[in-house]
């Protein structure tokens, strides 16, 4: 963990993008490199042993995130896990060329694995180590300002008012498990906000829900 | 290089990125920790098996089925895997309904959060700054622009993925499908309705 973290996706209320460039159901990638990406960022998971947390870190941290196409982050993402987490090493990945051979025992994803290891997915909820300290119904407000390390909170919903709707339990903490500090399981929540205490000039009859970890709120006044 | 994988574009020989993921996958593959027919049966699995297809069937039988829409309301992993979809970016599923007094729809404004088992890999869209930038501070021009108009008096009601839960619309039943079997219903279930930018497909208009 640095003392500055700077992610470049954090792009909700942002403006200057253009135009939604609609497709029709059924294209699902682009050009056959896009495909091979996918399939290597998933397949190389098993024996690089990071987790989503360090990927989605990875990519948002990207200093030309914004130039770059989908799959060209994950491209670039993966380049960076593959060498941090020592399946290659640098000069090895600018030489495209292995100079040593890899460690057997590292684990690989074999194709007869695909399907079960699919289906296992990679539940995020644990076992809470207390009670909830919020019910359905209070009043909350998030976290403000800036972070020095992976978030998911939001700017947006940062320093608001909202109210929790859901209780999902106890899930791994990704400001954490992004830096290797461990899962520290927090209570998750769903947190709905009128788009008004959002957007001062929001239309009314709007809201906007994030999902939010017990470490990023606080109670807040109930609205009288 | 070479382990005779597909490329659908024109110019693959040229393009800078199909050279770079090629060398990455060349060098993983070397080193012993790739398997290549791994990746075929990666992307075969997303190209082919799993997709938006698999969302409309689930969508179908909650509205056959009421039970079933009780179930996955309750409890959308379990209700979802019962008919098989599972895994991957589903693993903690909740399905939101469309009503009368409530028009839902999803984003991930951090990065690409999708339920995969449902509806399979995201579209660029989807993914893309314009999309998730915007929908959270102004989701009826966003809906207005997908060909959607909801009534004033009609909440939005926008769901940010920012967790491993996924979200699934369900959209409403069209009026005129009385007496429809589940695999009509399922025909009449876009991707983008059950991601809130989209209705179903107009019953007379795939009959």
């Amino acid at each position: 963990m640095g003392t500055t973290y700077d992610s470049h996706a954090d792009l909700g209320g942002s403006t200057g993008h253009g135009p939604i460039e609609h497709e029709p159901e059924g294209v699902v990638f682009h050009h056959g490199w896009e495909a091979r990406a996918l399939a290597l960022t998933l397949a190389a998971g098993a024996p690089g042993g990071w987790n989503i947390d360090m990927s989605r870190s990875a990519r948002e941290t990207l200093p030309d995130y914004a130039e770059l196409s989908y799959y060209e982050i994950w491209t670039s993402a993966l380049e960076r896990l593959v060498v941090e987490h020592g399946l290659v090493t640098p000069a090895e990945l600018a030489a495209g060329t292995a100079s040593e051979p890899g460690d057997p025992a590292r684990r690989v994803l074999t194709a007869d694995q695909v399907a079960d290891a699919l289906a296992r997915g990679g539940p995020a909820d644990r076992p809470p180590d207390g009670p909830a300290r919020f019910t359905v119904g209070d009043r909350v407000l998030t976290r403000a300002g800036s972070v020095d390390h992976h978030p998911r909170l939001p700017g947006y919903a940062a320093g608001r008012a909202g109210t929790i709707e859901r209780v999902h339990g106890a899930h791994v903490f990704p400001d954490a498990n992004a830096h290797g500090l461990g899962e520290q399981p927090h209570w998750l929540y769903t947190v709905v906000f009128e788009a008004t205490d959002l957007w001062p000039d929001a239309v009314p009859g709007q809201r906007v829900s994030i999902d939010a970890w017990e470490p990023y709120l606080s109670p807040a006044e109930p609205v009288s | 290089m070479g382990h005779g994988h597909d490329h659908d574009d024109d110019h693959s020989e040229l393009d800078p990125m199909d050279v770079r993921v090629r060398a990455l996958e060349t060098l993983l593959t070397d080193k012993g920790y790739v398997d290549p027919a791994a990746l075929d049966e990666l992307i075969d699995t997303y190209q082919t098996r799993v997709g938006p297809r698999n969302g409309a069937q689930v969508v179908a039988r909650s509205w056959v089925d009421p039970e079933f829409l009780a179930w996955l309301a309750g409890d959308a992993t379990a209700a979802i895997g019962s008919l098989g979809f599972v895994g991957r970016q589903g693993e903690h599923m909740v399905a939101v309904e469309q009503t009368d007094a409530t028009h839902h729809l999803v984003v991930c404004t951090l990065c690409s959060c999708y339920p995969w088992p449902v509806l399979g890999l995201p579209p660029t869209w989807y993914k893309s700054a314009p999309y998730r930038s915007r929908v959270v501070r102004d989701p009826r021009g966003v809906l207005a622009e997908f060909g959607v108009t909801v009534r004033d008096d009609v909440e939005v009601r926008v769901w940010d993925s920012t967790a491993e839960v996924r979200y699934l619309v369900i959209p409403q039943r069209p009026a005129g499908t009385d007496g429809w079997t589940e695999e009509q219903l399922a025909e009449l279930v876009t991707r983008d309705s059950m991601i809130g930018v989209g209705l179903p497909l107009d019953p007379a208009a795939v009959t």
